[in-house]
């Protein structure tokens, strides 16, 4: 049979507009990292030299450490809860038939094609006509609901893939579903759990406009940023606290990425 | 007492097992029921508050006081006044002109890893997500740091002798606002038309060929109008978080680059007139949605 050869000929032009895109994409965000280690205060060429002051400067800095550990704590909360509650949801997605399905999960799956801005404004016009005072819990709240879908689409594609059979042998076995849930369904599915919670954990660590408008006095490390932002002079400090949680964020959400790689692969063995 | 405790465990027991046998035998309540705290919570936390949008977006301010009979002061406010209508049609057009060239930068891209990329698929899409991960905020003061005016592409450029002196025009207008929109939202309009590249029948293909067609051909027959769906939900996708989009202007746009965002987000902050902004709110969701229900139409057409 005459194969078509289109896509197993190398393509240059496309290969090298794919590297053009790759170095667009980081570029920009290659220059905070550089400028983080420049002992000059105004961040432009030609680079003056190399120090560390900008990162050792963090460490003195108390609403800083403040922020940034309301903000390890709410992501703490919202990576469990969203995870916890994706779980079961993503199974039933996953496994069963159910009148009305694509609409529910469609309505799961809003914050998606909802800014932001709206989501932040519409919570905050409820919780103030409710009376609540804003704190850590409602910003909780508020990423709770940014992460579900992205838990559940994390979680999706393992559940819909993973290979029933173990799951039946068990029944057969006679374990009780709750049983089987425990002691087959989740250990089998760490890897993808593991990705979900990091994900979740990363999205609440860096999201803005929840925190912006449900966080009352409490403020978590992106609402901190925003506010030095308007100090010209605090732009190198910025820039070290910045490249912290780029690398930390790459990190787990690379971890999270390969996490669900593997999760894929093991599941294209067993079949 | 024990006898009755005795005899409501006794009760309870069949009853619990009747619900099990109950839901062993109904597999859609069972779903619902592992769905209902995910349903319970996005009803809570998305329902009420845009219902409370709704209903505050007829309120009006006297004085410092709200009044909450109902009218329609705040929409017809909209229409009279210049200033909203101009910022909400700044705000299509930069979406707009956003939406399209992303979505036509990002299809070569998509094209690239479904077709070419072969071993490295997952490398390369980790390589093209992975900026979108992270922070938001951190991305925008990137380009804040690469844009201004005496910024690292100004000085690089004078460095170079290309410039004698800085370029104002780089940031703090429109064209910097969505050229930072692009950046940021790319993986929403890469990922939606690499899906639907990728689940393209690759024998179609080799068929064409057998029956001599060019490649350029078979692309055009073949392989651009089976990506069509995924190039409208990349289209959605991007026009979405665009549209609504506050960060970005406020950080690179200027005042001419100033968009709807920022005016509700004044509207809850400063100027403290939160009907007015619930009001611009409901305007927004109402294009998103008009949008989104033109994007599905198109789709439609373009599967027939």
């Amino acid at each position: 049979m005459a194969r078509y050869t289109g896509f197993h000929r190398p393509n240059r032009p496309l290969a090298a507009y794919a590297a053009l895109f790759a170095v667009f994409l980081y570029l920009p965000i290659l220059f905070i990292p550089i400028f983080s280690f420049n002992s000059g205060i105004y961040v432009k060429f030609p680079l003056e030299g190399f120090t560390l002051d900008w990162y050792a400067d963090l460490f003195h800095r108390e609403p800083l450490k403040q922020a940034f550990y309301n903000s390890v704590k709410v992501a703490a909360v919202v990576s469990l809860l969203s995870t916890i509650v994706a779980v079961p949801a993503a199974l039933a997605i996953a496994r069963y038939r159910m009148p009305g399905k694509a609409p529910a999960v469609s309505f799961i799956m809003l914050p998606l094609v909802l800014p932001g801005l709206i989501m932040g404004v519409a919570l905050l016009g409820l919780l103030h006509r409710m009376g609540v005072t804003l704190s850590l819990i409602t910003v909780t709240m508020g990423h709770m609901v940014v992460c579900l879908p992205y838990a559940i689409s994390v979680l999706l594609p393992r559940f819909i893939g993973f290979n029933r059979s173990l799951e039946e042998a068990s029944a057969d076995l006679g374990e009780p579903p709750l049983q089987t849930f425990w002691r087959v369904t989740l250990p089998c599915n760490i890897p993808g759990i593991v990705a979900c919670l990091l994900m979740t954990f990363t999205i609440s660590f860096d999201e803005f406009f929840m925190a912006f408008f449900l966080s009352g006095t409490q403020s978590t490390l992106p609402m901190y940023i925003w506010g030095q932002l308007r100090f010209p002079s605090d732009f190198p400090s910025l820039l070290a606290l910045s490249t912290l949680i780029l690398v930390f964020s790459f990190a787990l959400i690379f971890t999270s990425l390969r996490l669900g790689r593997i999760g894929q692969s093991v599941r294209g063995d067993s079949a | 007492m024990t006898l009755a405790d005795n005899r409501s465990a006794a009760l309870a027991q069949p009853r619990a097992r009747a619900l099990t046998r109950f839901l062993h035998r109904h597999e859609g309540w069972r779903g619902y029921l592992l769905m209902a705290p995910a349903l319970v919570l996005m009803a809570a936390a998305i329902l009420f508050p845009l219902g409370m949008t709704l209903v505050m977006s007829t309120w009006s301010l006297s004085g410092y006081d709200t009044v909450t009979a109902p009218s329609f002061g705040n929409y017809t406010a909209m229409i009279d006044h210049p200033m909203f209508r101009v910022l909400i049609g700044r705000s299509l057009e930069v979406a707009l002109t956003c939406t399209f060239f992303t979505v036509l930068l990002c299809y070569p891209m998509a094209y690239y890893v479904a077709f070419h990329a072969h071993r490295h698929k997952a490398l390369w899409l980790i390589v093209m997500t992975l900026p979108f991960w992270t922070s938001y905020l951190l991305r925008v003061f990137a380009w804040k740091v690469v844009l201004g005016y005496e910024g690292v592409l100004n000085t690089a450029l004078m460095g170079l002798g290309i410039v004698r002196e800085p370029v104002a025009a780089l940031l703090y207008s429109q064209t910097a606002v969505t050229l930072v929109l692009a950046h940021s939202w790319a993986a929403f309009a890469i990922l939606p038309i690499y899906v639907s590249l990728e689940k393209i029948d690759r024998t179609y293909l080799e068929a064409a060929a057998d029956l001599g067609d060019s490649p350029a051909r078979a692309f055009w027959r073949i392989t651009f109008p089976l990506s069509l769906p995924g190039v409208v939900a990349a289209f959605i996708m991007m026009f979405v978080p665009t549209v609504g989009e506050y960060i970005t202007p406020a950080m690179v746009g200027g005042p001419d680059g100033m968009l709807i965002g920022n005016l509700i987000q004044a509207m809850f902050g400063p100027m403290n007139n939160w009907p007015a902004g619930a009001a611009l709110s409901v305007v927004m969701m109402l294009t998103i949605g008009l949008a989104g229900l033109a994007f599905l139409l198109l789709n439609r057409l373009v599967q027939r």
